[in-house]
């Protein structure tokens, strides 16, 4: 099961929240092994504990049981070669997008055995990330003047700055508009192919999985586990037409029924008819 | 991107709804108004108050002793600025007010941003400030002038315990609003605890800290005359306490309206600090 040459490999991992009576299984016996350059993405209905996987690889959260590896180590807290783009509120506003991006380099860790050179190659690298994501015009502008579209490439800009191995991404597109969201899936893909990095992005949007990702994990709760994970059947280089292909819609609808089924929504509905059963 | 529809949209419908948007609702739920329409409803409520006043004095119905016109209260305070030394009072009140805000900031700004950081710090002195802030600071009174003496020490001492427990918790309040994606994107970024709070949770939460420094401002003021009644014999708390003493109630009426006067400018200076510094990054497209 465990594969040395996976980039992250996740081993029987378990996750608690809680204590005594009131303790809540959040993760039960993950296994997943992600390959370099894969991308991932993790579906499931609310509750399945695909964000506290995220936030758990991220090392913002810790575990109960088991072992996270990332290149063969295995991870104990935050690390730079881990990125993590939020959903929102995580830029600084009173810093510019510029600053933004470059906020790391203010921290020690990043600054430690940096020559003039490296500095030199780290603004370089801004400039190229504020190109590549649309954002030269926009570099001294604060993030409250930007809209939320905008907002979010800053982020994705800030989380590539350091040239992270893995970026790890929570719901980022969860809360744009449909049209900005398309934009957003072509761009990160760009990212994606020109990076070479490994990404795992947690939403709920089937589709959104579907598209971006080289395999989609579907999540179940009670306890947050992984209930199926499915090849996406398509080519690697994705162009938005082939959402209207028929094995894209036959995958979409499997996994919509999935989670469906393990969501918890049909016992609700059975309650809620059992119900209006007794009150006539 | 659909927000620049909407305004394409609403230029090019512009000519026919024109005389539309001319009469904007005035008492929309949370509606914006013009400038011009705020200044005008400012004024009302500032004039209409004092005009009442003058309308109330002229009528004769309430004797003079305890209620003075406007005419009598302007006439005292430039008696008071010509021959009592108003000036001197001003002073020295602004300086005891000041003085017992800054000490205030000066331990509350530390431990406010401790509290608000560290679960620890906020177990082990939250509690604590919670009860020390419902005793009153009039009964401080008699500790204060038997440990510190009756001199100024003692009048700033006495706005130092009105104002300072409470600014610690909201200085506390301000930083626990920092969202917690900011302080989690640091984290990722592999920011130590103090570069967190110098380079993140301080700078996020200066604008709501400016606004506490200014309401908090305000309570000092209000314990003035409090202070000013441990041994006084100068500032405009005393000399409104003295003036009681002598029924001239013009005075007393000039006191209270020059504190509110100058808490209104102090206030606005606040503002205009907070637009300075913070309006830039805060404004919103």
């Amino acid at each position: 099961m465990i594969n040395s040459s996976s980039k992250i490999s996740i081993e029987r991992v378990s996750k608690y929240f809680g204590r005594g009576s009131d303790q809540v299984r959040a993760l039960a016996n993950i296994e997943l092994d992600v390959q370099e350059n894969e991308f991932v993405t993790l579906v499931g209905a609310s509750g399945c504990g695909k964000s506290t996987l995220l936030r758990i690889l991220s090392g913002l959260e810790t575990i109960d049981e088991g072992a996270i590896r990332v290149d063969g180590q295995s991870i104990d807290g935050p690390g730079v070669d881990r990125a993590m783009v939020f959903q929102h509120y995580s830029l600084y506003p009173w810093l510019t997008v510029r600053q933004n991006i470059q906020f790391s380099r203010r921290l020690k860790t990043n600054r430690r055995d940096l020559s003039s050179s490296a500095v030199e190659v780290a603004s370089g690298r801004a400039d190229a990330l504020l190109r590549l994501m649309g954002l030269t015009h926009v570099a001294d502008a604060y993030p409250n003047q930007l809209s939320g579209g905008m907002q979010q490439r800053v982020a994705i800009a800030r989380a590539l700055q350091g040239k992270p191995s893995i970026l790890l991404m929570d719901e980022p597109f969860g809360a744009l508009d449909a049209q900005t969201r398309e934009v957003m899936h072509d761009l990160i893909l760009h990212v994606h192919a020109l990076e070479k990095s490994t990404i795992v992005f947690v939403t709920h949007d089937v589709e959104e999985a579907i598209y971006l990702g080289h395999r989609v994990v579907l999540m179940a709760p009670r306890p947050g586990r992984i209930d199926t994970i499915y090849d996406v059947p398509l080519p690697a280089v994705r162009n938005p037409e082939m959402k209207l292909a028929p094995e894209f819609t036959a995958l979409k609808r499997e996994i919509l029924a999935r989670i469906r089924e393990t969501s918890g929504m049909k016992t609700d509905l059975e309650m809620l008819e059992q119900l209006t059963r007794t009150a006539a | 991107m659909s927000t620049t529809e909407h305004a394409s949209a609403r230029k090019m419908l512009a000519p026919r709804v024109e005389t539309k948007t001319r009469s904007a609702p005035l008492w929309a739920v949370r509606g914006e108004i013009s400038r011009r329409a705020y200044i005008g409803f400012a004024l009302t409520g500032l004039i209409v108050p004092l005009l009442a006043w003058w309308a109330l004095s002229l009528s004769g119905l309430v004797d003079p002793t305890f209620m003075p016109g406007p005419g009598a209260v302007v006439h005292r305070l430039a008696s008071w600025w010509t021959d009592d030394g108003l000036a001197d009072d001003i002073c020295i009140s602004v300086y005891r007010v000041v003085g017992g805000w800054a000490l205030s900031a000066v331990f509350a700004l530390p431990l406010g941003l401790l509290i608000g950081t560290f679960r620890p710090v906020q177990a082990l002195l939250e509690p604590l400030t919670d009860f020390i802030r419902y005793m009153p600071a009039v009964a401080f009174i008699p500790l204060v002038m038997l440990w510190i003496g009756i001199d100024e020490g003692s009048k700033i001492a006495i706005i130092f315990i009105g104002t300072f427990f409470q600014m610690v918790l909201m200085i506390a309040e301000n930083v626990r609003a920092v969202p917690i994606a900011q302080i989690e994107a640091a984290l990722t970024m592999g920011a130590t605890r103090e570069e967190m709070i110098r380079l993140v949770i301080f700078p996020s939460s200066r604008p709501a800290i400016v606004d506490t420094l200014r309401i908090t401002m305000g309570w000092a003021w209000t314990y003035l005359v409090v202070a000013e009644l441990v041994a006084a014999n100068s500032g405009l708390g005393y000399a409104i306490l003295k003036a009681q003493r002598y029924l001239q109630t013009d005075r007393i009426f000039g006191g209270i309206l020059l504190i509110g006067l100058i808490g209104l400018l102090i206030d606005q200076a606040f503002r205009l600090v907070h637009r300075l510094c913070f309006g830039k990054w805060m404004a919103k497209r």
